[in-house]
C-alpha cells in the first residue's frame, strides 16, 4: 500500500499500543499491585474512588499532572529531562515484537521482526542508560548511587534473560516471536524447558527492579533511589517505564515458555487474544505474589547470585538443552 | 528520491550530529551520552544495508553496554563532577588545517576511484546464514574470538584490581 | 524487511511524542512558585553534605567490564541457537569449546573476586 497509509498506520499502531499499555499496565497495573498487596495481607486496598476503588489510579494521575515541575538547582537541566523521555521510551519499545494473539487476518503483532529475541533484548538494554542519566541529572549522591547501583544490577541480570532467550531460540530454530509461538502449537515449552522458563522468571524480576530485587529503588534505604528529585508527572512516567517493561517481560514469559496464545487444550475455546490476556495476568499475578512474600535481598547477595547462581545454571542448561536437540535431531 | 535516500540522510545527519557533540562538548557527561544518538544512527544505516542482525547487535552491545561502561567510568573519575574540559590549544588552527587536507582527501579517493562493482547476490546477513558461516568456514575465527574476549577480561581485571 | 524497521522508527518516533505529551501539559498548567530553598538537592531535609560525587569504588566498573564481555558471548549464541540443529555434533563441538573458554573467563572472574560487592 502507498507509503502514507503504511505511515498512518504504523503510527495508529503506535498510539493503540502506548494507550492500552498506559492504561493496562501502569495504571490497572500499580491498582492491581495494591490490591493484591492489600489481600495478602489481610486487608481492603483502595476502595473509595470509583467502584471497587478502580478509579484509583486515575485520580492519582489526575493528581499528579498538577503537581509543581521542580527541577533541583546545579542538576544537569539537558540529562535530566531526557532521562525521563529514554526510560518509558526504552520499555515501551519491547512492544514491538510481542505477539497478542492472532486473527484470521494473521498475528496481532505492531512488527513480527526476523531478530525479535535480539530487539527485545536489545531495548531492555537501553533502559539502563536511561536509569544512568537519571541518576547522573539530579546531581544528588542518593540518587547518583542508586543510579549507579540499578545499572550494575540491571546489567548483571541481563545475561540469564539472553541465555534463555537463546535456548528458546534453539528449540525452536528462530528468533522471531511468531515463529516461537506457533512452534508451541503442541506443547509449551515450559514443560520442556521448566529451569530457563525459572531463570527467565527471577531474572526477569531483577530487570524491573522489584522485590526481591528492590534495593536501588527501596523507600527504606536511599529514598527513592535514581528517581528521588523526579516530581509530579516525571515521577509518573519512570513509573509507566518500570510497570510497562515488567509488563512486557511477563509478555516475553507467555510468549517464550506458556505458548503465546493457545488454548491448553485442542479444539474450540476462547479467542487468542483472551487466552494471551489470561496468562499474561497469571504470570503478573505470580510477579506481585513474590513482592509481597519475600524480603530484600542485599546488594551483594543479588549480584552474586546473578553471576554465580543463574548464569551457570543458565549456561549448563543450555549445553544440555543443545546436547538433546542435537541428539534428536539426527 | 525514494524512501530509502530519505532515511540515509536523516540517519546520516543524526550519527554526524551526535558525533560532533562528543567530540565537542565541553561536558563529557554530555559527550557520553551524545554516544547514544551516534550509536543508533549508524544502526538505523546497517539496516539500510540489510544487515538487521549487526543493527541489533549494535544496539544491544554499543548503545547498550558500552555506552554503560563509558558512563561508569567517567562517573568513577574526576571527569564526573563536571569538570569542563578545555576543547581549544594553541594548535586549534593547524589542526584545523590538517582535518580538512585529510577530509578532502579522502573525498577524492571515494568519488574519483572507480570502484568496481560486486559480482553477484548481496550475500545474506540473517542469523541463521551467519551461524552458518562461523560455525563453518569462519570457524578458527569464531574460536579465536573468544581466547580474545577471555584474554580481555583477564587483562582488565589485572589491571582494575592493580590498586589492592 | 525495510518495512518493518520503518514501523519501529515510527513507534519510537511516535512514541517519543507520546511520552513527551505529559509533560507538555504541566509544562503549561502546574503551578509555579518555585523558590531556592525548593530547589535545593534532597537529603532527608538537612542541607547537602559534600559535593554530589564521592569517590566510587571500581567495583561498579568491573561488573560492567565482565558485563560486556558475556553479551558479546551472547550475541554468538544467536546464530548458533538458529542454525546448531541442522549442522550436527561438529556444530555442538565448537559451541562447547567456545562457552568452555569463556566459562573459565567467568571462573577466573569469580576467583579473583571481580564478583564480589566491597
Amino acid at each position: 500500500m502507498p507509503w502514507y497509509l503504511e505511515l498512518l498506520r504504523a503510527a495508529a499502531g503506535t498510539v493503540i499500543i502506548f494507550s492500552a499499555v498506559a492504561v493496562v499496565a501502569a495504571m490497572f497495573g500499580v491498582l492491581l499491585e495494591r490490591k493484591i498487596s492489600g489481600w495478602i495481607q489481610s486487608r481492603l486496598g483502595p476502595k473509595h474512588v470509583g467502584p471497587q476503588g478502580l478509579l484509583q489510579t486515575l485520580a492519582d494521575t489526575l493528581k499528579l499532572l498538577q503537581k509543581e515541575h521542580i527541577v533541583p538547582r546545579n542538576a544537569d537541566v539537558v540529562i535530566f529531562s531526557s532521562a525521563v523521555i529514554v526510560v518509558p521510551l526504552a520499555a515501551l519499545l519491547d512492544y514491538v515484537v510481542i505477539p497478542f494473539g492472532t486473527t484470521r487476518w494473521g498475528p496481532l503483532i505492531f512488527r513480527d521482526l526476523n531478530i525479535g529475541l535480539l530487539y527485545f533484548a536489545a531495548t531492555s538494554s537501553l533502559v539502563v542508560v536511561g536509569i544512568l542519566m537519571a541518576g547522573w541529572g539530579s546531581n544528588n549522591k542518593y540518587a547518583l548511587l542508586g543510579g549507579l547501583r540499578a545499572a550494575a544490577q540491571m546489567v548483571s541480570y541481563e545475561i540469564p534473560i539472553g541465555l534463555a532467550l537463546v535456548t528458546v531460540a534453539m528449540l525452536a530454530g528462530s528468533l522471531s516471536t511468531v515463529t516461537i509461538v506457533n512452534a508451541q502449537a503442541h506443547l509449551w515449552y515450559v514443560v520442556v524447558q521448566p529451569v530457563a522458563f525459572l531463570i527467565f522468571l527471577t531474572a526477569a524480576t531483577a530487570e524491573v527492579n522489584r522485590v526481591p530485587f528492590d534495593l536501588v529503588e527501596a523507600e527504606s534505604e536511599l529514598v527513592a533511589g535514581y528517581f528521588s528529585e523526579y516530581t509530579g508527572m516525571r515521577f509518573a512516567l519512570f513509573q509507566l517505564g518500570e510497570y510497562g517493561e515488567m509488563f512486557a517481560m511477563a509478555a516475553m514469559a507467555v510468549t517464550l515458555f506458556l505458548g503465546g496464545w493457545h488454548s491448553p487444550w485442542p479444539g474450540p475455546s476462547l479467542p487468542p487474544v483472551l487466552w494471551f490476556v489470561i496468562k499474561l495476568y497469571a504470570v503478573i499475578f505470580v510477579f506481585m505474589w513474590v513482592r509481597w512474600t519475600y524480603p530484600r535481598f542485599r546488594i551483594d547477595q543479588l549480584l552474586g547470585f546473578s553471576w554465580k547462581v543463574l548464569i551457570p545454571v543458565a549456561l549448563l542448561n543450555l549445553v544440555a538443552t543443545a546436547f538433546v536437540v542435537m541428539v534428536l535431531h539426527r | 528520491m525514494n524512501g530509502e535516500t530519505v532515511a540515509f540522510y536523516i540517519l546520516a545527519v543524526i550519527t554526524l550530529a551526535g558525533g560532533l557533540v562528543v567530540v565537542t562538548s565541553p561536558n563529557i557527561v554530555h559527550s557520553a551520552v551524545a554516544l547514544i544518538p551516534t550509536f543508533l544512527g549508524v544502526t538505523g544505516l546497517y539496516v539500510l544495508l540489510s544487515a538487521e542482525f549487526v543493527a541489533g547487535i549494535q544496539v544491544l552491545i554499543y548503545a547498550g553496554a558500552i555506552t554503560v561502561l563509558i558512563l561508569f567510568v567517567i562517573m568513577l573519575t574526576e571527569g564526573g563532577t563536571g569538570v569542563r574540559v578545555r576543547q581549544r590549544n594553541e594548535q586549534s588552527a593547524l589542526g584545523a588545517v590538517v582535518a580538512l587536507a585529510m577530509a578532502a582527501l579522502l573525498i577524492a579517493v571515494a568519488t574519483r576511484v572507480p570502484w568496481p562493482a560486486g559480482a553477484g547476490a548481496l550475500p545474506s546477513y540473517t542469523p541463521g546464514a551467519i551461524g552458518q558461516s562461523f560455525l563453518g568456514p569462519n570457524l578458527l575465527v569464531f574460536e579465536g574470538t573468544s581466547v580474545v574476549l577471555l584474554v580481555s577480561l583477564v587483562g582488565a581485571i589485572v589491571i582494575a584490581r592493580k590498586e589492592e | 524487511m525495510l518495512l518493518d524497521w520503518a514501523y519501529v522508527a515510527v513507534f519510537a518516533v511516535v512514541g517519543a511524542v507520546m511520552v513527551a505529551l505529559p509533560l507538555a501539559v504541566i509544562w503549561l498548567i502546574s503551578p509555579r512558585s518555585a523558590y531556592p530553598l525548593k530547589r535545593e538537592t534532597y537529603e532527608s531535609g538537612m542541607p547537602t553534605i559534600g559535593q554530589a560525587w564521592a569517590q566510587f569504588n571500581v567495583r561498579y566498573y568491573l561488573f560492567a567490564l565482565v558485563f560486556v564481555v558475556f553479551d558479546v558471548e551472547i550475541i554468538y549464541l544467536y546464530p548458533w541457537a538458529v542454525v546448531g540443529r541442522s549442522l550436527g555434533a561438529l556444530a555442538f563441538v565448537e559451541i562447547l569449546v567456545f562457552l568452555v573458554i569463556l566459562a573459565l573467563g567467568l571462573v577466573y572472574a569469580w576467583r579473583k573476586g571481580a564478583l564480589e560487592w566491597m
